[in-house]
This record gives structure tokens, C-alpha cells and sequence, in this order.
């Protein structure tokens, strides 16, 4: 026992004279405050699950990162989710809003833990897209009254003897499933996913001069690779689209918009001007996707690497 | 529902498996005629009837109860910063998990602001997991829980791995600061017994996805509602296993300490506790798998861990990263459970006493010095701090494998297509027909009918309950459409458990190799499954079936193959002997003697089945599943979302209970 103990002992002198010697050395791990001046504290990017949006999200982190010192996080959720974390914390913005008008309702007016912070640059539209071979062969597949003619085309197995419209996320922006009702038309409307899915069938559509109706919006880098066609609904009015169960117009066209917490709004982070401050094209958030998605970069490198390359852009936001 | 070998201890110890009174009636063959003659009554009313009455209501729609329910989100989310109890207690809950996950991580595994890495960084945290291990469970755990740590780092998420440990380790934590309190109360109250066995029932038998909806709307997303996620499927293994091993503490000791005038606290601490300690850990060692491979789904509501690659890997489609996050979190299984049965062997006073307890105490002062050695390093150098990139061998075995799949999917892809169309057409599209497209009154008759032929009067009772439950849910449609997928992913799981399971039963060497595959499948988390269905099949209904074959099969192979091994081998020499053959053998005496094993294999295959067409929403599984997907996604489908979790819940018991009586009745058979 005894001489257990002196072992111990000994080992433990060891010990705190190694560590000693480690200490002489001094650490190279150097605190993120002292690399810029301002201190910008975290910083939660909210990430939808498409790429257009890690596009800008990721563009605007890596700047918040390298030039402000923010400790950002990334947060993949969908947007209802990522609404429901500004009131905790967990959230600090959402860089590429599609309208949402409900969740304003509640979260801007009603609870009063999000804000608007004006639209990011961008112009979205959603609608019924067809591969272009099947445009080119069959053109009037392109107005949605000929679409019951050809429903049997567009069977599958999963659509109940009816035609597929395929949709994409479930939480995705949609009104296809009223539409689908109110339009009179033989479809059913079936999910894939994800925007990779759509991609997938949409892809997979045109090599192999398959039927396929989808979902499908703009921006988006994947209309570079396969120039898919849009359908023509019913004109968009105001006001068609209020009761979500009886939609049977055409989408709008969506100004984008940034959303952030009103916590973060007001703490005077340099990352809340910064969001202020953001806004780009279209074609600038399709190059971005595009080095993520078609070139298989990272998204922090491709954001890096637009950011490079655009230095007037980037200044601009910092300003 | 998942996890290592077997997920809900087969026949869990005190599950209370209805006992059937009288023997099982001599002639049964009443029962089947009547049976056939249903199904039969059934496909000609169909006939006439279909399409009529079927409850079906537009995707968009939503009933009166699910308006109901989104009101009550509504008043909840209003009434979350004056209502006392949401603000305290409740917002006090979630605030202290929160705290103690994010506090945990950023002493382990996220930048502790302002350092630009964690207080202790990798080789800190590994030296303090490899130290634990030598503590708690000896040289070659610790060794195994080293390369497992390493192993994260090189294939690239080490920081997911460490938060994936954070959140298992803060519900394993609770789960024994509540779990064994109530197992010691229900090892010596029966009234507690009966009181708290029917909801761990409910807590077992709810897919998880069912409950992730209402734990938002109270918890919020992020950490903490991950930890209370992971608690409810965890906890039931821990409570049912103590108690169990609490009540089989010998009724001699028990007397004996009595009579010395022991209290009853003295008594617990100093007796029952340390006789039945190995036993409750291997409920510890359950309900850390059980925390597992709940903790990944949790990536849906923002729980951090490996869930998040493998969910971002099933939104891009790439199979290679799903594989490689995938793999992490086998290799996580294996070291917890390993490390959790190495504990539960130690504290056998026998092992450890063959130990010499002054080389242990050498080697726990190196190791423990070591430690102190390789936290203070990580806290120093950035290279012992952040995990180093290279060698990187994440990457190139993702590629490998996402290359590996997209020429699979290109060679056989219009194979596996057809065969998909085949399935879909042939078999899942027919009995859809028939299920969904019957009157609802006619449908819910022949559902009754077979739960009385098969279960007896108690499995109707509960039946009819169940299906009144499904009803008020407003779902009747959809909950069929779920039926259909679980009906028909269950006969192959049956086919293939009995198939496989009779192969392995009868050849020791087939059994030798099949089972650790087997092992290893059941270890990896339901989402991981979906994944290759996916690349394989597109999203369909086939696709969640193809993964619940994957993650129920498993089970009921080895339920099927211990059932066979279990008939008597005189009984088999026997029938040998009287020139019975091969067939013969299998039809005629095994698997009739194996009858119990091969209805257990039923209801637990579809249990799993049950659970993973649920979370098969996730990739075009329709029916509920899908509606509680895009209840978390759609606010105004919240309402509906939440009474798909509803009726999952019925139907996932409504099923447990017809299999269980089911197995009562005739598992007596092979008894007699």
C-alpha cells in the first residue's frame, strides 16, 4: 500500500513538472476578439433546405466570419422551424424569405420576436415546370387546360391512376394540391422530398424522354444545366391566393425578404448591419449554387470563392 | 424504435403479456373457417360498396378537431410568456437543458466563444474518454473507445460525434435519475405497477416521430426538445428492467437482512441495490441504444449530432456522406454497448477480483495523469485542439461510395424500377383498393372480426378502442393507406424472417455468419435506412417499405431462428428418426413447435415495421407519416399533423395488442 502510494506521489510530481516544461511553451491558440476590433458575438444563420439559399447564407456568414469575427452557426431547418427559433434564441436570421405571409402574421405582428429587414435582391418565382424535350414535342402541355389530356402520361405508381404533379419538400412554399382540386385537374400531387429529388426526376426526365410535371422555381442553377419549360396557370390577382383551401390562380412573383430576430436586430452586432446591408441578383446567387451543387464545392468554399471575386459587392454591404 | 439486439427485451420481463385462462380450445379449426369467411364477406362486399363512405377528406382539408388543435397551438404560442406554467416550469425545463447541452458542448465540441475552439479540445477528450473507460470498464474497452473516438475525427464529424454523445449522455442521465426511482417504487408497490405499465406501453410502442410535434410546440426547437425527445423512448427499458431485477433480489437474502433489524432504506442501499446492480445495468445498457438512435431523429427539430449529416445527406441525395455519418454512428453503438456490458461484467464482485488491484491503481494513476497531460495540451495548442484534417478519410470513402451507388443505380436501375412498379401495382395498389376504398363501418367490422378470431375477447376490447381513437382522429383514409404500407412490408419481414431465420435455426455455421450482419443492422439508426432507398427506388411508397424491410427483418429473423433452435432436439430425433423428411420437418414439426417465436417475430416485425413506414414519410411514404412530416413543416397542417401522431399511436397499439394476445393463445401450444 505504501508503496503504491509513493508511486502515485512520484508519478504526480512527474506530471506537474511535464506540465510545467508544456506551460514554458506558451499555447498558439489566440482568441477571436483580439483578430478585429469590433466584438460581433454569435451569430445563427438559418439554413432552408435548398441550395440558392445556402448560397446567399453561407456568402453572408463567411463575410460575417472573416471580416467581422463572428462565431457563426450554421442551422439546417425548415423555414416554419427556423420561424419558430427567433423567439428562442436559436435563430438569428433567415436570409431568403418566400413570402410566408402567415408566419409574419404570427411572428412579426402577433409575438413580436421576428422583423422585417426589406428584401434581399433577389426575385423568386414558382410554378409547373416540364423538361424541354417534352415542350418541344408536345407544346400545348405548356397551358394547364390541356394538362387532363395528357394525365395518363403522367401516371405513376404512386399516383392513383391519376397523373403525377410532382412537388418537392413538404414544406415548401405550395398551393399545387388546391390548385390540383380547384383547377378540375386528373392529377395528384406527390412529393419527392427535396429539392435534389425534383432535380433527380427532372434530370433523369429529360435523358431518358420521360413524362414528368414538377414544381419548380426560380432562382435556380439547375435551369442552366436543363432549361426546363413553365407552365401557364390562371393569371395571379391579389387576393387569389387568401384561403389556402380554394387557390386556383398562379403563384406571384415573390420579392425575397430577410427576416432576423428582433433580439438580434437590436443588439448592435456589426452581423445585423451586415444583414441590413446584403442584397445581390439573382444570377450572383445561381453562380454561387452552382459551384456547390453542380461542382461539388463546400459551401463555405464556394462562398469564398464569389466573394473573391466580387470585392465592389462585398465592400458595398460593409459600408 | 431501433436499436442493438433485441430493442424491447423480446419478452421484456414483466411486460404483462395477457395470460390466456383456459388452455387453448382443443379444435380450433372453427376459428380459421370463420376467419377465411370474413376476409371472403369482406372482398365481396367491397365489390359493391367501394368508394363509398371511405371517410377520405382533400389533402388541404383540415376537420373541425384538427382546427381545434391548431387553437391550441395558438393559444400556446400566445399565452407562452404569461401563462405561469409554460413560463416556469416548462420554460424553466427547457432553459435548464439547454443550458446543460450547450454548456456540455462548449466544453467539448463547439468554439467556446471567444476561443475559436472548445475549452478541452480532441485529444483531451479522448484521453478523458479512454480514462473513463479504464475506470469503469477495463484495458480493452478503453482501447476500443480510443480508436472509436479517433475514428470520428478521421472520417470528418468529429464535432456531431461529441454533440451526438452529449445529448445521449444528458437523457441516459436522466433517464436513471428518474428511471430508478420509479423502478424501485414499482418493485415494491403492485399499484404502481398497474398504474405506470401501461404508459411505458404507450411510450414503446408510439413511433417516435409521433411525438416530435406537441414537444416543439411546449420545448421549442433545439436542444431541448431533443433531450426530452430522446427521454420518452428511452427511459421505459430502464424502469422495467430495475424493477424487474429489484423484484428478483432472493426472498432469503431479503428475510435474513429483515430479521437483522435492517430498515428499509438500509436495506435498498445496502442489499436489493447491489444485488441487482448487474441487471440494471443491462437496462442502462438499453436505454443508451434506445437514447441513440432517438437522438439522430432528433435532428428534425434541431437536436445537434450525426442525425444532421445523415438528414442533409437524404435532402442532397448523397449516399456517400449518409454512409460515412452513418458509419459514425454504428461505431458509436458498438463502443457504448460494449462499454455499458463491460460495466455490467465488472461489477460482478467475482470479476473483479481476479484483478490485481495494485496494477490496476499503477494504471489508473498513468492513465489518470495522462489525462491531465493531454487536457492541458488541448487547451494550449491549436493542433491538439481542433481536430486535425488530415488524414482525411471521411471524404474519399463517401465518394467512393456515392460512385459505387450511381453505377449501381445506372446498371440496374431500370431493374429495381420495374421491380418497384411491380410491387407498387401488383400488391400495394390492390390492397390499398381494398383497405382504404372499403366503407369505413365495413373496414372497421372485418378489423374487429380478426381481432376476435385471432386475440380473443381482450384484443377486440382494445381493438374497438383504438379504432374509435382513429376515427375521432378524422384520418380513417389515411390511417388505412398506413395500414396497407405496414401490412405489406410485414408479410415480407415474415417471409423473409421465416425463410432466413428456419436456415439459420437448422445450421449452426449459417447462424455464425449471419448474425453479427444482422447485429450490425439493428445497431444502425432508422434514419441511416433511408437513404440507399432512396437512390435505389425514389421516393415512393416502395421505398419506405424496402427500408422498414431492412430495419424489422432483423428481429424477426433471429426471433424465428431462437424459436427453432428452441424445439426440444428429442422431439426432432425423433421425427428423424420415423423417416420424417426435410420438408416435412421444417412444415411439420418445427416450425409448428416454433409457433411462439414466429407470432412474437409477427408482432415485433410489426411494431418495426409500424415505426419506420412512419418516419418513411420523410421520402413518399404518404399516409400518416407524411401528414405528421408536414405538420412540422406547414403551419396550418399543425392541427392535422398532430392527429396523424394520433392515430399512429392507435394503430401501433391496436396492432401490439392483437399480435400479443395472438402469441398468448398460441404460444401455450409449444409449451404443453
Amino acid at each position: 500500500m505504501a508503496r503504491v502510494g509513493r508511486q502515485t506521489r512520484w508519478l504526480a510530481t512527474l506530471s506537474v513538472a511535464g506540465l510545467a516544461l508544456v506551460g514554458c511553451g506558451g499555447g498558439d491558440i489566440e482568441s477571436n476578439e483580439s483578430a478585429s476590433g469590433e466584438d460581433c458575438g454569435d451569430f445563427n444563420m438559418a439554413i432552408n433546405p435548398w441550395v440558392g439559399y445556402e448560397a446567399s447564407a453561407y456568402v453572408v456568414g463567411q463575410v460575417a466570419t472573416n471580416e467581422l469575427g463572428c462565431d457563426v452557426a450554421y442551422k439546417n431547418l425548415k423555414e416554419e422551424i427556423a420561424w419558430q427559433g427567433f423567439g428562442s434564441g436559436e435563430v438569428d436570421v433567415v436570409i431568403e424569405n418566400w413570402g410566408h405571409e402567415d408566419l409574419k402574421k404570427e411572428y412579426i405582428e402577433k409575438q413580436g420576436t421576428a422583423v422585417r429587414v426589406g428584401p434581399n435582391g433577389n426575385i423568386g418565382y414558382i410554378g409547373w415546370y416540364v423538361p424541354p424535350w417534352l415542350a418541344e414535342e408536345y407544346p400545348d402541355v405548356l397551358d394547364w387546360q390541356n394538362l387532363n389530356s395528357y394525365a395518363d402520361e403522367f401516371e405513376t405508381s404512386e399516383s392513383n391512376g391519376k397523373g403525377q404533379l410532382l412537388d418537392g419538400d413538404p414544406s415548401f412554399v405550395t398551393n399545387d394540391e388546391a390548385l390540383v382540386e380547384n383547377l378540375n385537374l386528373d392529377f395528384e400531387v406527390v412529393f419527392a422530398g427535396s429539392e435534389a429529388a425534383l432535380i433527380q426526376a427532372f434530370r433523369q426526365a429529360e435523358a431518358n424522354k420521360d413524362w414528368v410535371i414538377g414544381y419548380f422555381y426560380e432562382p435556380q442553377w439547375f435551369l442552366n444545366e436543363v432549361a426546363l419549360q413553365k407552365v401557364s396557370l390562371p393569371p395571379y390577382e391579389p387576393g387569389c391566393d387568401a384561403d389556402p383551401e380554394k387557390v386556383d390562380c398562379d403563384y406571384p412573383k415573390y420579392i425575397l425578404d430577410k427576416i432576423a430576430s428582433a433580439e438580434f436586430m437590436d443588439s448592435g452586432s456589426p452581423a445585423a448591419a451586415l444583414v441590413e446591408a446584403f442584397e445581390w441578383t439573382n444570377a450572383d446567387q445561381n453562380t454561387v449554387a452552382t459551384y456547390i451543387a453542380e461542382d461539388g464545392m463546400s459551401q463555405e468554399d464556394a462562398a469564398e470563392k464569389w466573394i473573391e471575386d466580387n470585392p465592389d459587392k462585398v465592400d458595398a454591404w460593409l459600408a | 424504435m431501433s436499436v442493438a439486439a433485441p430493442p424491447r427485451p423480446a419478452p421484456a420481463p414483466d411486460r404483462r403479456v395477457p395470460e390466456q385462462k383456459a388452455a387453448p380450445p382443443r379444435s380450433d379449426g372453427w376459428r380459421w373457417y370463420t376467419l377465411l369467411g370474413v376476409l371472403v364477406g369482406w372482398l365481396v362486399a367491397w365489390e359493391f360498396l367501394q368508394g363509398k363512405q371511405t371517410l377520405e377528406i382533400g389533402v388541404s382539408e383540415n376537420t373541425d378537431f384538427h382546427r381545434w388543435l391548431n387553437g391550441i397551438r395558438d393559444d400556446v404560442d400566445a399565452a407562452r410568456d404569461d401563462n405561469w406554467f409554460l413560463q416556469y416550469v416548462i420554460g424553466g425545463i427547457s432553459d435548464a437543458l439547454d443550458w446543460t447541452v450547450e454548456t456540455l458542448q462548449e466544453l467539448f465540441s463547439v468554439p467556446a466563444f471567444p476561443r475559436p475552439v472548445p475549452e478541452v479540445g480532441w485529444l483531451g477528450v479522448v484521453a478523458l474518454a479512454v480514462l473513463a473507460a479504464l475506470v469503469f470498464a477495463g484495458v480493452r474497452i478503453a482501447a476500443l473507445v480510443a480508436v472509436s473516438m479517433l475514428a470520428f475525427g478521421y472520417f470528418g464529424y468529429w464535432e456531431e460525434s461529441i454533440d451526438l454523445l452529449i445529448i445521449t449522455g444528458v437523457a441516459v442521465a436522466i433517464c436513471v435519475l428518474i428511471g430508478l426511482p420509479l423502478g424501485i417504487w414499482m418493485s415494491r408497490s403492485k399499484a404502481a405497477t398497474v398504474a405506470i405499465t401501461p404508459v411505458l406501453d404507450v411510450m414503446q410502442t408510439m413511433p417516435s416521430f409521433a411525438y416530435l410535434t406537441p414537444l416543439v410546440l411546449f420545448f421549442g426547437i433545439g436542444p431541448a426538445s431533443a433531450v426530452v425527445t430522446t427521454l420518452i423512448f428511452a427511459l421505459p427499458p430502464l424502469v422495467r428492467i430495475s424493477a424487474h431485477a429489484l423484484r428478483s433480489v432472493s426472498p432469503s437474502t431479503v428475510e435474513a437482512t429483515t430479521s437483522m433489524g435492517s430498515t428499509s432504506g438500509q436495506m435498498l442501499r445496502k442489499v436489493e441495490l447491489p444485488m441487482a446492480r448487474r441487471t440494471i445495468i443491462v437496462g442502462l445498457n438499453q436505454t443508451t441504444m434506445a437514447a441513440l438512435s432517438m437522438a439522430t431523429i432528433a435532428a428534425l427539430i434541431d437536436g445537434p449530432g450525426l442525425g444532421e449529416p445523415v438528414l442533409t445527406a437524404l435532402q442532397s441525395l448523397n449516399v456517400g456522406d449518409a454512409f460515412v455519418s452513418g458509419l459514425c454512428i454504428v461505431i458509436m453503438a458498438i463502443m457504448l454497448d460494449r462499454t455499458t456490458t463491460a460495466i455490467s461484467e465488472r461489477s460482478d464482485a467475482s470479476a473483479r477480483a481476479r484483478q490485481d488491484p495494485r496494477l490496476r491503481r499503477i494504471v489508473l494513476a498513468v492513465g489518470a495523469v495522462l489525462t491531465v497531460v493531454a487536457v492541458y495540451l488541448s487547451r494550449t495548442y491549436s493542433r491538439f485542439a481542433a481536430f486535425p484534417d488530415s488524414p482525411d478519410l471521411g471524404d474519399p470513402l463517401s465518394n467512393r461510395v456515392s460512385r459505387a451507388t450511381n453505377s449501381f443505380v445506372d446498371t440496374f436501375g431500370e431493374t429495381t424500377d420495374r421491380f418497384k412498379d411491380f410491387v407498387s401495382f401488383e400488391l400495394i395498389n390492390p390492397l390499398e383498393l381494398r383497405l382504404a376504398e372499403s366503407p369505413w363501418w365495413l373496414m372497421a367490422g372485418v378489423l374487429v372480426a380478426v381481432a376476435f378470431l385471432l386475440g380473443g375477447v381482450r384484443a377486440t376490447a382494445s381493438t374497438m378502442i383504438c379504432l374509435l381513437i382513429i376515427l375521432g382522429s378524422g384520418l380513417w383514409n389515411e390511417t388505412m393507406n398506413t395500414l396497407t404500407t405496414v401490412l405489406v412490408a410485414a408479410a415480407m419481414v415474415m417471409l423473409l424472417g421465416v425463410v432466413v431465420g428456419v436456415w439459420m435455426g437448422r445450421n449452426r455455421r449459417v447462424d455464425s455468419w449471419i448474425r453479427p450482419i444482422l447485429d450490425a443492422l439493428q445497431t444502425m439508426p432508422p434514419f441511416v435506412y433511408l437513404v440507399p432507398a432512396l437512390a435505389l427506388f425514389s421516393t415512393s411508397r416502395f421505398t419506405a417499405i424496402f427500408a422498414a424491410i431492412a430495419f424489422a427483418a432483423p428481429v424477426a429473423i433471429k426471433l424465428v431462428a431462437d424459436g427453432i433452435r428452441g424445439v426440444s432436439p428429442s422431439t426432432v430425433e425423433a421425427a428423424d428418426s420415423a423417416g420424417t423428411g426435410r420438408w416435412q420437418m421444417i412444415t411439420k414439426v418445427q416450425l409448428p413447435m416454433a409457433r411462439s417465436g414466429v407470432v412474437l417475430a409477427a408482432n415485433q416485425g410489426l411494431l418495426f415495421v409500424l415505426s419506420m413506414v412512419v418516419i418513411g414519410g420523410l421520402v413518399g411514404g404518404g399516409g400518416l407519416g407524411f401528414l405528421v412530416v408536414s405538420g412540422f413543416s406547414q403551419r396550418e397542417d399543425f392541427g392535422k399533423g398532430l392527429a396523424a401522431a394520433i392515430a399512429i399511436v392507435a394503430l401501433g397499439v391496436m396492432l401490439d395488442r392483437i399480435t400479443q394476445h395472438t402469441a398468448a393463445r398460441y404460444g401455450r401450444v409449444t409449451t404443453r
